[in-house]
């Protein structure tokens, strides 16, 4: 199964490299979002709960738009017909796409991060980025294994667009609960709260259960 | 590949029932019918991409959807979509599939020679005419060497020239058992073995292709 | 078939609703600072509870339907939610009426289960719009029934993290209700929660056995038309 996810996830990002349509659009959008904000809070640097309120509502927003587009190529070309007639184990499928947008997720935070630093944090984000990018990886991993399993389901609906955001969303709010209150003392200046570790936890259980349902449901979504 | 009273339904609609056939390692079975008649219904439920609702089907040894999975992978499928990635080159879509069905890469390039297609196996899928996708799609499905083959108007968008070019990998003389769904009807009735008719989702009738008049053929499409 | 123990049921359910209205209005205290409204009490959490469990028994029946392929466990799985989101808008609406009447708000955050269960309650309207955008009717009964397990797992995930949340930022306002509650409260709210189950019950089995028979009227005509 792993020689099959990697496969497909080599096709994905070749498709990906080549069209980039995916992580320049949730990049753009990050961006965009931030200056909106600023905009729309008239503030010019924000700080602890509202720098990581800001943050990680962004962020979640953009993975909207990812997940959106994840089995986009399955739908209009290709079909997902070609890797059902294999001889292979479908939860390949989810592994590989939850993998790609892993790395979607990945690769916009290299950028959107950084910015954020400089359009409107106050305090400084270099001292945060050690507990930060654990947080963030975390939270990848939730929201890519949540995120291909919301893209499948809506992938045969007929308003896709509108049901991603609707399922997604309220899925995530446990996990933006934890990545945020995480992040918020990060943000304040402070060394990392005592309570990291509760935040931690939280995310990584939202993980494991998240992606062990995942992997049992995923078959019956392609089971014709 | 024996079949008894298959039946396929979409909600309350019927999409297949009453299919009786029973076809022989080698043998060719052309399905006949109007559009909307069930052929690619049919022809996908062989696949094993669709499971059957009722009836028996035995496809290659495996009882059908229980043993899907010993059918897999000795199928090739040659469907309306060609299901090639439009933004990969042909080789890349052909070394996809051979990734997923455990086939040797230098399985690719001999099939893209076989298929003619080596010289404009580097461009993207989507620079490709017509003609040039579906003999790529001709070299995916027959990629993994399968043991039954299930072509959906094969020649669609092919002048006679590359038709006949592909008659070894897809044709009689392929030697491979094959169902073949096409609108031509003599062209149809003359290459095969057995064949079978369909109207509105309901089996018509199943005979031995040289009994068949043509008349009766086209009555199909009444 | 879902008919039978339909009437002994539904008197039951109808003996213990009476019951039980008759303890919260006659039998249970009145609270001192928050008066009469107070007792929406008795209402509001034994809803929530039954919604609750609802939404996780339709998560059950959903993995019991992937698991065995039979489709009456997806409509015993949707009957199941769509009840749950009746009995949640109740909950919603008596959580805002026992809100003004305890704070002086329609809405507080302060309340870790009120705020979960808004959650989980959007989570789970959006199983309409999933359900009947998918047209394949066996496709649509078996990728709710994946909606519904990854919802059912959701719930507790859910209330564990927003209770987290909030006791960090606020103190629990419930511990009212924790294990200190004098007996007539108790009583009247455990008596609540029977109600409501059998109520949920009840009704659960009416809309199962009536969507049962229109079912088979329609399988009765399809058959009809086939030899026709």
């Amino acid at each position: 199964m792993i020689r099959t996810a990697r496969a497909i996830l080599r096709k994905d990002l070749a498709i990906e490299l080549r069209t980039k349509e995916s992580v320049p659009a949730m990049t753009l959008f990050t961006v965009t979002v931030f200056v909106l904000f600023h905009f729309g809070l008239d503030r010019d640097s924000l700080d602890g709960e509202l720098a990581s309120g800001v943050l990680w509502v962004t962020l979640l927003l953009a993975a909207v738009i990812g997940v959106t587009r994840l089995f986009a190529t399955e739908r209009e070309q290709g079909g997902i017909d070609g890797l059902l007639l294999a001889p292979v184990d479908r939860t390949a499928l989810w592994l590989a796409k939850a993998t790609a947008m892993f790395v979607y997720l990945t690769a916009l935070e290299l950028v959107a991060v950084p910015t954020f630093g400089v359009l409107l944090l106050g305090p400084d984000l270099f001292a945060a980025l050690p507990v930060l990018v654990p947080i963030l990886l975390a939270a990848n991993i939730g929201l890519s294994a949540i995120g291909a399993l919301v893209s499948a389901l809506a992938a045969e609906t007929r308003a896709r667009e509108l049901i991603v955001p609707l399922l997604l969303l309220p899925l995530v709010v446990p996990l933006l609960i934890a990545a945020a209150s995480a992040t918020e003392p990060l943000l304040r200046g402070d060394q990392a709260a005592e309570d990291l570790g509760r935040w931690l936890g939280l995310l990584s259980l939202y993980d494991v259960v998240f992606v062990l349902i995942a992997v049992a449901v995923f078959d019956f979504l392609l089971d014709d | 590949m024996e079949l008894d009273g298959l039946e396929r339904r979409y909600g309350d609609r019927v999409a297949l029932s009453g299919v009786v056939a029973q076809i022989e390692q080698g043998a060719t079975l052309v399905v006949l019918g109007a559009n909307g008649a069930g052929k690619t219904t049919l022809l996908r439920v062989l696949a094993t991409l669709l499971r059957p609702h009722g009836g028996v089907a035995r496809v290659l040894g495996g009882e059908l959807p229980r043993e899907a999975w010993k059918v897999r992978g000795r199928v090739g499928f040659l469907g309306h979509d060609p299901l090639l990635y439009r933004e990969l080159t042909g080789r890349e879509n052909l070394r996809y599939h051979a990734e997923l069905h455990g086939v040797a890469r230098e399985r690719v390039d001999e099939r893209l020679a076989a298929v003619g297609l080596e010289r404009r196996a580097d461009e993207p899928v989507r620079d490709l005419s017509k003609g040039m996708v579906q003999r790529l799609a001709v070299a995916r499905a027959t990629l993994h060497d399968p043991e039954l083959l299930l072509l959906d108007e094969p020649r669609a968008n092919l002048d006679p020239a590359a038709a006949e070019h592909l008659e070894p990998l897809i044709g009689r003389a392929s030697g491979r058992t094959r169902v073949l769904v096409t609108h031509d009807v003599e062209g149809g009735l003359a290459e095969a073995d057995l064949a079978l008719g369909l109207r509105g989702g309901k089996q018509a009738f199943c005979r031995p292709a040289r009994e068949l008049t043509i008349a009766e053929a086209r009555g199909l499409y009444s | 078939m879902y008919s039978k123990g339909l009437k002994p049921l539904s008197i039951a359910t109808v003996v213990v609703v009476a019951t039980w209205l008759a303890l919260v209005f006659f039998y249970a205290p009145l609270d001192a600072d928050q008066g009469f409204v107070q007792k929406i009490f008795y209402v509001h959490v034994p809803l929530a509870i039954v919604a609750l469990c609802g939404f996780v028994a339709g998560g059950i029946f959903a993995i019991r339907h992937l698991r065995s392929g039979d489709r009456s466990y997806d409509v015993k799985s949707y009957v199941a939610i769509h009840m749950s989101i009746i009995f949640g808008t109740a909950v919603l609406i008596t959580g805002a009426i026992w809100a003004k009447a305890a704070w002086g708000h329609w809405w507080v955050w302060d309340e870790p289960v009120l705020v979960s269960f808004l959650v989980v309650f959007l989570l789970y309207c959006v199983y309409y719009p999933l359900r009947f955008s998918i047209e394949d009717p066996d496709r649509q009964a078996r990728y709710s029934s994946v909606f519904a397990i990854a919802a059912g797992a959701f719930v507790p995930i859910n209330f564990a993290a927003v209770r987290m949340a909030e006791s960090f930022t606020h103190p629990r306002v419930l511990s009212q209700t924790g294990g200190s509650m004098p007996g007539e409260m108790r009583l009247t709210f455990l008596v609540g929660i029977l109600a409501m189950t059998l109520l949920f019950v009840t009704l659960w089995k009416f809309e199962l056995s009536s969507k049962n028979a229109s079912m088979q009227l329609k399988r009765l005509r399809r058959r009809l038309e086939a030899t026709a």
